[in-house]
């Protein structure tokens, strides 16, 4: 994999500059009340490969998210998306840029079949605009987008599921649902909002395949996680936070042996069921 | 709910609301109000009156129906009494052409007979008036739009000087203690309505019910013989019930199905005008009295006109207003209650009996409803739609303060009283009750959370 | 009266003019609630702007087409003026606040200084008769049906002209929400956020929705003017609102023809309930009666909602996906 491999010169340092970066992070503060949630200095997203963001429960790692795709107001900071200005844009004109979105509880519209779901997430449909609605030029459009959706459910195994409501769906299957419609929606980079997270190891694993295929697709992809193990299979880059802050960068096997990053985890009390989690 | 800055300017709130309270009221003992002012109407209110006609006495003096026509009496008070000025021709005319001509009798009262309904214009001769009479708006002797709908209307020309803009400073002064007092009432019948919000998410439309609970409940005890005085613990004990009844046999169950707050809504207005109608079948289509609203005049407190009982409203509403605030800071309940609004599942998770917490705040909710609707009916009177009538004000006041916050819907509850007597000042008194909405819709476009809410957090 | 003819009042009432109007403003609502997920009490304030707006082209020798662009150009107009600032908040805000704006409509329109224009409190009268609304019925005069059910050749116009209304209105809600963008409309009901992320625009979307519901919403107001040929403040208070609330639930929210459905359901019930009551208890005065007939529409809105949320059109397994 060239783009991984690109990374194999970049040395493990905080704020590293890394070739051709995806996102670019300045100066981004968010508090809350008096508390300062997110303060990272600077952080580049590299192209083309798996970036994790971990840490402890309260590190900012979800807030941070929120604020780089659009969801969350920074306080202060710039970051730019493929070299354009992305702080203050609205998350869906991000979207439309190509940095589409999942969500840690995942967000599948229950009284809407699985198809439409997917078809929701299309990105050309002009059947969308209020008067062109009237006008049926829209069903090329959507048999196009249909075509496509039906061979992502596919991928996904959820094919047979086209016409279900959401709703009828487990657990597990919302969430390749969730990462299917994200696809749909043509994205050059995916944020996973813990993907793993209350997901039994059989489908944890069905879903590391996935987002390794997209990565190998050429995608970039940015996602939050607990899971050690997960990280460390999977990830070519990791980015760990702690009480807002970075507090190291770097591949996995920096990572693992970092005292920052174990001395962050412990000195967190854990009580919480996630397992494999680093106590 | 729990931050130093809301405490703070709560805080500063609550000093300035009892000393508005307590300055008018030691005014008053100090100077020992002179006996002659008490229950008198003002002589400017006097001679306003003394000028007023309407369609009786239009039909006495015209010894019989009016039929289709415009009608009125051409009065200025001159010199302390009234004086109608006779022999004045009026003219009536429709798209400049006269339809009908009436002359004045000598109680000044004229009657123009006219062939259909519709716009009018209306006019006298200035030059034609008796001495002494001159009209308040020189341009007015002619009135351009007369609407006629519903076979005759009257038609007033203004004598005299218009003593309707002339105001002291202790007009404004009274007004406002009035708006405080109307704020107060609000603030302690509206604080439940966000307690509830807080903790379950529903926004409770039959709240209004609750606050006519109260009100009726008192005066039906109140009319069995019930001192006044007695009989508003006893309401109020009777609106908590009310509201603990509400969770136990119709909202708990609906959260244990887990049906939407949206939907929940909907139930809540279908709750809302079956309980009013009720209401109205039982206690008639009439508003009424207490005992206790009776033999209340307008004294004068320093620069207030304020009645006895309104002293005591507001004093009732600031000691119920400090204790609930003190029971939502300081105690384990109101911790509890507080941690439940934060968020109920942590608080569920450590140790809180939320649906116990719940009822609790249901039942205060009733009673501070009850509270508010026997103190409304005490200032303006009991009625089957006395909440109803409440409701638009009070949601206005808790969305003005933040939903859900407590402070916020005490805060927001005294702006939009105040607000809303205010106003009456400066524009149309017709518009008092827009402008106290058009505020709260201007404060949602600037700070969409409302004054003590907080900005919405994600993730 | 016989139990048949309080059947062909209910029938007369369901299948007449009060089935028509409130099945057009349903239909404006369903799209906004239904559809889109708004909680717009303040539907009310858009009927009024219809209704002024052909009360107010009467009085001033204006045309009925003139009635009918001022009162959707109002509701247009109204509806951007709300929407653009509320439909960024959350629901409850929207709930809250569209109630107060139909309020204020209703208290400016009663207000004595706007009497010129609006006719104060005493509203404008007369004014099919100025807007020549009945001059073209070409239906005989005469009454048309069998016995007791029956109409006569004015309440056939109007007929007419209202259920058309809702016939081309209901049509133009069935396009719309089966195309791409009726799919975003119901993604926006379902999660805001999740529409957002893959990339809608949802503020426009919902303004699109509500500024179109209300404007169907306002068609109706005209409508009813136009029937009873008088507007006064009066009529335009909150608790209509909540009865058009009824009905869409009725019929089956976020379905094509449940506003249809639920305004006829409703009048029929409605009807034979007042038949009843009138058959079974001569002695109470008409206030008494009016008030037994809307505790009960309060406690059936009640029931309806947590018995059957659906309404008679929806379907259970929507509802029930909704529920989670």
């Amino acid at each position: 994999m060239p783009a991984s491999g690109a990374l194999a010169s970049v040395p493990a340092e905080v704020g590293v500059a890394k070739p051709d970066p995806v996102l670019v992070v300045n100066g981004v503060e968010r508090r809350y009340g008096g508390l300062l949630a997110v303060d990272v200095d600077h952080l580049e997203v590299p192209r083309g490969v798996i970036t994790a963001l971990i840490g402890p429960n309260g590190a900012g790692k979800t807030t941070f998210f929120n604020l780089l795709c659009g969801f969350d107001r920074a306080d202060a900071g710039r970051w730019t998306f493929e070299g354009e200005q992305a702080d203050g844009v609205k998350p869906h004109l991000l979207a439309r840029r190509g940095m589409v979105r999942t969500f840690q509880l995942t967000k599948t519209l229950a009284r809407m079949t699985v198809l439409d779901n997917m078809l929701l997430a299309g990105r050309d449909q002009r059947g969308e605009g209020f008067f062109r609605a009237l006008v049926p030029t829209w069903r090329a459009d959507e048999a196009a987008n249909r075509e496509r959706a039906l061979d992502l459910l596919g991928r996904f195994k959820l094919d047979r599921l086209a016409d279900e409501y959401a709703a009828g769906l487990s657990g597990g299957q919302r969430k390749l649902l969730e990462m299917a419609r994200a696809l749909m929606a043509d994205p050059t980079l995916v944020m996973l909002d813990e993907p793993m997270a209350g997901v039994n190891p059989a489908l944890t694993q069905s879903l590391l395949g996935h987002v390794t295929a997209l990565r190998d697709e050429g995608l970039s992809i940015l996602f939050v996680e607990h899971d050690m193990d997960v990280i460390m299979t999977i990830s070519d880059w990791v980015v760990c936070m702690a009480e807002g802050r970075v507090i190291a960068e770097g591949r996995p096997a920096d990572i693992a042996g970092n005292p920052t990053v174990i001395e962050a985890y412990l000195g967190i009390d854990h009580g919480s069921s996630t397992t494999g989690e680093i106590r | 709910m729990n931050l130093p800055a809301v405490s703070r300017s709560l805080r500063v709130l609550l000093c300035l609301v009892a000393l508005a309270v307590l300055w008018p009221a030691g005014a008053a003992h100090a100077q020992d109000a002179p006996a002659g002012d008490a229950g008198e109407p003002t002589e400017a209110e006097e001679t306003a009156e003394a000028c007023t006609f309407g369609k009786a006495q239009a039909i006495e003096a015209n010894g019989g129906p009016l039929g289709p026509s415009i009608w009125g009496r051409l009065c200025q008070v001159i010199d302390g009494a009234p004086a109608f000025a006779e022999g004045v021709e009026v003219v009536v005319s429709q798209d400049g052409e006269e339809v009908a001509t009436a002359t004045t009798d000598e109680g000044g009262v004229f009657v123009a007979t006219i062939p259909e309904n519709g716009v009018y214009q209306v006019a006298i001769d200035p030059e034609t008036l008796p001495d002494g009479f001159s009209l308040t708006d020189e341009d007015r002797a002619t009135l351009e739009r007369i609407r006629v709908n519903l076979g005759d209307q009257q038609a007033i020309f203004r004598f005299g000087e218009d003593t309707r803009g002339q105001r002291d400073a202790s007009d404004y002064l009274t007004t406002m203690a009035k708006g405080l007092r109307l704020g107060l009432i609000l603030a302690v019948a509206a604080v439940g309505l966000s307690l509830v919000f807080g903790v379950t998410g529903l926004t409770n439309f039959a709240h209004a019910e609750l606050v006519t609970v109260g009100g009726i409940g008192a005066f039906v005890l109140n009319d069995a013989g019930v001192p006044f005085w007695l009989t508003v613990p006893l309401a109020v004990v009777l609106g908590g019930f009310t509201g603990v009844a509400n969770d136990r046999l119709l909202w708990r169950p609906l959260r244990a199905r887990r049906m939407a707050l949206l939907s929940m809504m909907v139930v809540s207005i279908g709750l809302s005008t079956a309980a009013r109608n009720l209401f109205q079948i039982g206690f008639g289509p009439e508003g009424r009295r207490y005992t206790a609203s009776s033999g209340q005049f307008e004294r004068a407190y320093g620069p207030f006109r304020l009645t006895p009982n309104d002293l005591l409203i507001m004093a009732i509403c600031v000691v119920v207003l400090i204790a609930m605030t003190v029971l939502l800071r300081s105690t384990r309940l109101g911790t509890a209650i507080r941690a439940v609004a934060d968020n109920p599942d942590l608080a569920a998770s450590s140790g809180i009996a939320v649906n116990r917490i719940v009822t609790v705040v249901w039942g205060f909710s009733g009673a501070l409803a009850a509270l508010g609707g026997i103190l409304y009916g005490l200032s303006v009177n009991v009625s089957f739609d006395m909440g109803f009538v409440l409701l638009l004000s009070m949601f206005a006041a808790v969305v003005l303060g933040g939903l859900g916050n407590a402070y916020g819907a005490i805060l927001g509850a005294v702006v939009i009283g105040i607000v809303q007597e205010t106003s009456g000042l400066f524009v149309d008194t017709a518009y008092k009750f827009v402008v106290a909405l058009a505020v709260l819709i201007i404060v949602l476009l600037v700070r969409p959370q409302g004054i003590l809410g907080q900005r919405e957090r994600f993730g | 009266m016989s139990w048949l003819s309080i059947l062909a009042l209910a029938v007369q009432a369901a299948l007449g003019f009060q089935g028509a109007s409130y099945a057009l403003a349903a239909t404006g609502l369903n799209l906004k609630f239904g559809y889109t997920g708004l909680s717009n009490f303040g539907h009310v304030g858009f009927l009024l702007v219809g209704a002024y707006g052909m009360a107010i082209a009467a009085d001033n020798g204006w045309s009925i087409w003139v009635g009918f662009a001022l009162g959707i150009g109002a509701a247009v107009v109204l509806g951007l003026l709300l929407g653009v600032p509320t439909l960024r908040l959350r629901g409850d805000y929207l709930a809250i606040v569209t109630i107060a704006a139909a309020e204020i409509l209703r208290l400016v329109a009663n207000a004595r200084p706007s009497e010129p224009v609006t006719g104060g409190s005493s509203g404008i009268t007369g004014l099919s008769g100025k807007l020549g609304f009945f001059e073209p019925n070409f239906i005989p005069s005469g009454s048309f049906g069998i016995g007791d059910l029956s109409f006569n050749s004015r309440q056939l116009w109007s007929m007419l002209w209202t259920w058309g209304a809702v016939l081309v209105a209901t049509l133009l809600v069935r396009a719309l929400v089966r195309s791409p963008w009726g799919r975003v409309l119901r993604a926006i009901r379902e999660d805001e956020d999740a529409a957002k992320a893959l990339g809608k625009n949802v503020v426009v979307f919902k303004l699109q929705s509500f500024v179109l519901g209300g404007t169907i919403g306002a068609l109706a107001g005209a409508f009813i003017a136009l029937d009873s040929g008088a507007v006064s403040p009066t009529r335009w208070i909150a608790p209509l609102t909540f009865a058009i609330y009824t009905v869409v639930i009725l019929g089956g929210a976020g379905t094509i023809w449940g506003p249809i459905v639920g305004a006829v359901a409703y009048w029929f019930v409605l009807d034979v309930v007042d038949g009843v009551l009138n058959n079974l208890w001569f002695d109470v005065s008409d206030t008494t009666a009016g008030a037994v007939r809307l505790a009960l529409m309060g406690v059936g809105l009640m029931l309806l909602m947590i018995f059957r949320p659906q309404g008679i059109l929806g379907s259970k397994k929507e509802m029930l996906a909704g529920a989670r």
